[in-house]
């Protein structure tokens, strides 16, 4: 009798699993659920109440503990949001990198070191330290860069990391031209935060407010430049001169966002670069 | 005899309703009770092996029908769970108060572990360590069911030495 009835289950078991959504079996399982159903929803209307408040008290208990959870879930969500964001800017950062390391405007005779900015000196001086130094071939006096310009130059150097004195700063001098006048002067830090002039340019020069100003680069062998020619350093402001002083005096608009530098590369030459005294 | 089995029959039916339709969704402590399990456990216990075994059939035909599963499935399952109880019963258990108890829990065991090899067999899914880990709580809820269960089945199902018993006294 047992026996029968699990070869029974048995048999029907295989029929089941192999028959057609529209066999036989799939007849007899309609007929069951059509005189169950009538059953089964007033058993389901008789329990939903039961059901309600079985619910809403299982919510009261888990709701706590839930709610402490999707708190944590939010704070890594939101770690992760502006990790993700500043990933992507720096993704962005580099890619301006490159593009300008492939573009004509970087310098030829020098291969760049890329790297990024790991501290800045303090508040009241304009100097950066950064993630690359002697093991990468960095020295002193190497020039520091970004696709938008001229950023300063190695002050000091150890094995990993580097002291980088920014344009910005006041023992900074870079020798600088207007290529469109032929006009050379040296760019220095200005009277304001952050702002450059370009000094020691003859008053007959034609330099006027919009031109472009870049690195001079070497212009006599014998006293060789520590930046090479042709970078940019920023946009003329404005352009004065007085009866008295003996040069124009020109205000520059640095290309360069000091205050937000993160990105930069490194200008590796290889020939001998002079000293600063 | 007749009228146990209309009786069964009409308890069953009601059970198989409430596990359907109530009790399937029911997820305490990821725990599952099984009421119809839990009533055939006690109805084998009540009335022996083959009682039990073609109560199991039945109902578990019934639940398969029910829930468009695999015809043949729960009834394999029920078939074997009422007639191991139904001999344990006959043999060893009837007159002991633990019996309804401990036939629950190993059948609650069994039934489960069975139901995953069934499962297993046939291709279907099968989360062995989701059924491990809701295995306790599983054997706990339906140990909270038996007896409320178990004394209503009794009430239904009176044992026969009892009526026996009953005859001979008032005789």
């Amino acid at each position: 009798m047992v026996g029968g009835l699990v070869l029974l289950s048995l048999i029907l078991i295989t029929f089941s699993f192999r028959a057609s959504s529209t066999g036989a079996l799939h007849s007899v399982e309609s007929a069951g659920v059509t005189v169950l159903r009538p059953f089964e929803v007033a058993a389901e209307r008789v329990a939903r109440p039961f059901r309600d408040v079985y619910g809403y008290f299982r919510g009261l208990v888990h709701a706590k503990s839930e709610n402490e959870r999707l708190r944590q879930q939010v704070n890594e969500l939101r770690q992760q949001a502006l990790q993700g964001k500043s990933a992507q800017e720096q993704n962005q950062e580099y890619r301006k990198q490159l593009h300008f390391i492939d573009s004509p405007l970087f310098p030829g005779d020098y291969s760049p070191v890329n790297t990024r900015i790991i501290s800045w000196s303090g508040e009241f001086d304009q100097q950066v330290v950064i993630a690359a130094g002697s093991d990468q071939g960095i020295k002193e006096d190497t020039p520091i860069v970004t696709q938008d310009g001229l950023v300063g130059r190695v002050t000091d150097v150890t094995g990993s990391a580097a002291h980088v004195t920014l344009l910005t700063d006041e023992s900074s001098a870079v020798p600088a031209r207007d290529p469109k006048t032929g006009a050379t002067g040296l760019v220095r830090h200005g009277e304001g935060e952050g702002s450059l002039v370009l000094d020691y340019v003859p008053k007959e020069s034609d330099v006027r407010q919009g031109d472009v100003i870049v690195t001079g680069g070497t212009q006599s062998k014998r006293y060789p430049s520590l930046f090479p020619g042709g970078i940019q350093i920023g946009v003329v402001t404005s352009v004065g001169q007085s009866d008295t002083a003996l040069y124009k005096q020109i205000q520059i608009d640095p290309y360069v966002d000091f205050s937000g530098l993160d990105a930069v590369t490194a200008l590796i030459t290889h020939k001998r670069t002079p000293k600063v005294p | 005899m007749l009228l146990d089995a209309a009786k069964a029959a009409g308890l069953l039916f009601l059970v198989v309703v409430i596990q359907l339709s109530v009790i399937a969704n029911v997820d305490i402590l990821t725990g599952h009770p099984n009421l119809l399990l839990v009533t055939i456990v006690c109805v084998s216990l009540l009335r022996g092996a083959i009682f039990g075994a073609v109560a199991g059939f039945s109902a578990g035909l019934l639940a398969d029908t029910g829930v468009f599963g695999t015809l043949g499935f729960t009834a394999l399952l029920l078939t074997l769970a009422g007639y191991w109880t139904g001999r344990y019963g006959e043999t060893t258990g009837r007159d002991r108060a633990h019996a309804p108890l401990l036939s629950i829990a190993v059948i609650a065991v069994l039934y489960q572990i069975a139901a995953l090899v069934l499962r297993y067999l046939l291709g279907q899914a099968a989360p062995a360590q989701h059924i491990f880990v809701a295995l306790a709580p599983t054997v706990f809820l339906n140990l909270i069911l038996t007896l409320p269960v178990y004394a209503l089945t009794r009430r239904l199902l009176r044992p026969r030495e009892w009526v026996t018993r009953e005859v001979r006294l008032l005789g």
